[in-house]
């Protein structure tokens, strides 16, 4: 033990005060699960009682009824064409969009607050509500879907461009400027070359996250292979379930796979 | 001094003379087969139903319905505690596949590779899609909701955790094994202060993630606002989606706002 | 002909940039500024083709009065000034020859440059300038695969392609090592003399500010404290401008070995 009256008197590996504040962080943490799984219905206990009902489906998703794949096939392929469409026009109207957000380029905040504001506010909204709105308003179909697509899209694209362009080497825009180049020439001899890899990487990303999305968009009437998925589970049709299933994880493996060779060799 | 020499053209192999135009019709293709084949009912699009639609749903969107005030809070936060539960959960049940599919840790490829797998299928399905199949199997309620948001955390916490334990510096773990400790020792002194920050931090940018997909759940019958969200839609209340949709952006903007602050203070 | 009359700048955080600047630069002269680093040798220069913006006073160049100047004659202004920079400034990128043929920016046409149309003649300036400086084997190149130095051969071939009068040159070769800065100022030099083009360079070495420049300014704290013929300056003169001894990282050493 030290003796001397200004040492700190020794209280075990951490001071008290940390063992404290973790053990009030663990207990609070704890303690709000077990409220929250109480409420929700959702504690280990009816993870307990609720397992037949899992171990129920999941025999009666097999075998799959591989016959059923033909119906599916031209929907799943109506929703790559969605996520498509919506990944391309997404791309193009977030160019404008980005370059107003950068504040290297546009440092007045009245131009790139507002622009980021707006995009902040669109990636909130979850796309499907989008697509129920949009369903509102034309009617069933997959116009309302790509319309979804292309708002939730468009945020997240602004957001991951705007800050590829904040963080560009500004010396070559300098340059350019010196030489009488305007902002156009700027932009395109300085900025575009600087970014165009990952603007065509987070495009790919995009798609991406877009097929994913697509893929839900049926069940609110917004086209796609959502809504076989949707009306075979309501119908009990387990082994027709079962085979959307496997044709929605083969085509979303093999897309994010080409997806992610293509941009490790961009960048 | 001749004033007119042209440079010289560049000399380039045939494919990369052919991969602009190869890139190119590939892409075209794509695009060509897309347009031809979605089949978008313009004449529904732009309709006299269309136009009234419009001139009712919008105006109503942006004059939300204060008056059902107190129930979208109520299932707001219901939708919060769901979202609560499931990262939770997710969080803990995480950390052994993060373990397994690290190759630091455990020196078996078929491990490896079949937990690395694992977290990969489950990524494949969106959260919605996994939700439909636990609300058929344990009926409407908030606890298909958690489960369908844990299993899909789970995907993507188990593949950053073993990011993380991939990174961390092993030297620490070879001078505690020099010094004599065993596997537990290692882990509570030599792994687990290495790892704590960033696994907190990842957990926490997936609850910001989680409340977001919380929030939709319920069109399906998963429990949360998203209940609200299909009644609202299905009886023309646009007002008060209009409100439901001012609360999701409010309440997530709020969350990543505080949960952004939460994560810079501990990594 | 540029003349400073009773130039002064002060940035917007209120530090004092230039103070009172009185100088004139006759066509085709070399003229090196040197001073230690905070001096105001980049603001000077910069003023010349307005990249920054003096606050008071007048900054004629060929008797017209820049300060004045809106966008449209500003970029007529620059198409003359031609600029090298510390890190050459290159769009890492792009190939050598489309960074050189940025220097004709200013000269064409926005939709004609986005779309790469330029015309033959430009097309040879671009390639004449890439001889000119010795790296014409470099042409199709990315620029972040060449040297240092290389990449400041290019900036000058860009330079060179824009015909300008003036060219600034802001520390050039602050980035490289002795050799290569020597060949560096060699073709600044070559280039200075063969097409008449005033030059005026931020240097910190002095050994370099002998070799090279006709005319020597120097400046400390915003202030020019020396004006004057290189035959004139020797040790002392540059002690005198930056205020104390003179030490070695103040020489580049090496010499050119061209």
């Amino acid at each position: 033990m030290m003796s001397k009256t200004n040492q700190p008197t020794l209280q075990g590996i951490s001071s008290n005060k940390t063992k404290l504040r973790i053990s009030a962080i663990f207990i609070i943490i704890v303690g709000f699960y077990l409220f929250t799984s109480i409420k929700t219905e959702s504690s280990l206990l009816d993870l307990w009682s609720g397992k037949n009902g899992f171990i129920n489906i999941a025999k009666s998703l097999f075998p799959p009824h591989w016959s059923y794949a033909s119906t599916v096939m031209p929907q799943l392929i109506e929703t790559l064409h969605m996520a498509i469409i919506a990944t391309t026009v997404a791309a193009l109207i977030s160019i404008p969009i980005s370059l107003l957000s950068a504040a290297n380029l546009f440092p007045n905040p009245f131009i790139h607050l507002p622009v980021r504001f707006i995009m902040n506010v669109l990636r909130t909204i979850p796309d499907i509500l989008l697509a129920l709105i949009f369903v509102g308003i034309f009617g069933v179909g997959v116009f309302p879907g790509i319309m979804a697509l292309i708002i939730f899209s468009l945020g997240l694209l602004a957001k991951l461009l705007y800050e590829t362009i904040e963080s560009i080497d500004m010396n070559p825009i300098e340059a350019i400027r010196a030489s009488g180049g305007n902002t156009m020439q700027v932009i395109a001899y300085a900025v575009i070359p600087q970014v165009l890899p990952q603007f065509v990487s987070f495009g790919l990303y995009v798609f991406e996250v877009n097929v994913r999305a697509s893929l839900v968009l049926g069940f609110v009437g917004a086209g796609g292979i959502g809504l076989l998925l949707n009306q075979q589970v309501s119908w009990a049709n387990y082994p027709n379930v079962m085979t959307i299933i496997i044709i929605i994880f083969i085509s979303v493996v093999i897309i994010d796979y080409i997806s992610n060779k293509i941009r490790e060799r961009l960048i | 001094m001749t004033e007119f020499t042209l440079p010289p053209k560049q000399k380039k192999t045939p494919w990369q003379k052919m991969r602009p135009y190869v890139i190119g019709i590939i892409l075209l293709a794509i695009y060509i087969w897309t347009f031809t084949s979605i089949e978008i009912r313009w004449s529904r699009v732009f309709s006299q139903h269309t136009i009234e639609s419009l001139t009712r749903v919008i105006p109503q969107l942006f004059s939300p319905d204060w008056s059902a005030f107190g129930k979208v809070m109520g299932l707001m936060w219901e939708t919060l505690l769901m979202a609560y539960t499931g990262t939770l959960m997710a969080a803990i049940l995480a950390i052994p596949f993060g373990f397994f599919a690290a190759r630091n840790m455990v020196k078996n490829k078929f491990l490896n590779t079949a937990s690395k797998w694992a977290l990969n299928a489950i990524r494949a399905f969106p959260e919605l899609v996994l939700a439909l199949m636990f609300v058929a199997a344990v009926g409407p309620r908030p606890f298909a909701g958690v489960i369908a948001i844990a299993i899909g955390s789970i995907g993507m916490l188990g593949k950053l955790y073993s990011e993380v334990i991939e990174s961390i510096d092993m030297n620490v773990v070879e001078a505690l094994e020099a010094n004599g400790a065993n596997k537990i020792q290692v882990l509570f002194y030599g792994i687990i202060p290495q790892i704590i920050p960033e696994f907190l931090s990842y957990a926490i940018y997936r609850f910001e993630i989680d409340v977001r997909a919380s929030t939709i759940l319920g069109i399906i019958g998963a429990g949360g606002i998203g209940t609200l969200i299909t009644i609202a839609t299905t009886n023309r209340n646009w007002s008060e989606v209009g409100l439901i949709l001012l609360v999701i952006i409010v309440v997530v903007t709020l969350i990543d706002i505080i949960s952004a602050q939460i994560r810079k203070r501990l990594v | 002909m540029i003349e400073f009359k009773d130039v002064s700048l002060v940035y917007p955080n209120g530090t004092q940039g230039l103070k009172n600047i009185n100088i004139q630069i006759n066509p085709g002269e070399f003229v090196v500024v040197v001073g230690l680093s905070g001096a105001g040798k980049s603001t000077l220069i910069r003023s010349i083709n307005r990249l920054v913006k003096p606050t008071g006073g007048e900054l004629l160049i060929d008797n017209e009065n820049i300060l004045k100047y809106g966008s449209r004659d500003l970029r007529k202004l620059r198409t003359k000034v031609g600029m090298i920079f510390q890190n050459y400034n290159l769009v890492k990128r792009s190939s050598v020859m489309k960074n050189v043929i940025s220097g004709r920016l200013g000269h064409t046409g926005t939709l004609k440059s986005l779309f790469n149309l330029y015309p033959k003649e430009d097309q040879a300036l671009a390639y004449r300038s890439l001889q000119r400086v010795n790296i014409a084997d470099k042409l199709y190149q990315r620029s972040d695969q060449l040297s240092g130095g290389q990449q400041q051969r290019v900036a000058i071939a860009r330079v060179l392609t824009q015909q300008p009068n003036i060219i600034l040159a802001d520390e050039p070769v602050a980035s490289l090592d002795p050799p290569t800065s020597h060949q560096v100022m060699t073709y600044l030099r070559k280039v200075n003399k063969e097409d008449n083009i005033t030059t005026i360079v931020n240097l910190h070495f002095i050994d370099m500010a002998m070799e090279y420049a006709d005319r020597i300014i120097g400046m400390r704290a915003g202030e020019v404290v020396y004006d004057g013929p290189v035959s004139d300056v020797n040790e002392a003169t540059f002690e005198e401008i930056y205020g104390r001894k003179i030490r070695d990282e103040d020489r580049v050493g090496g010499s050119d070995d061209e």
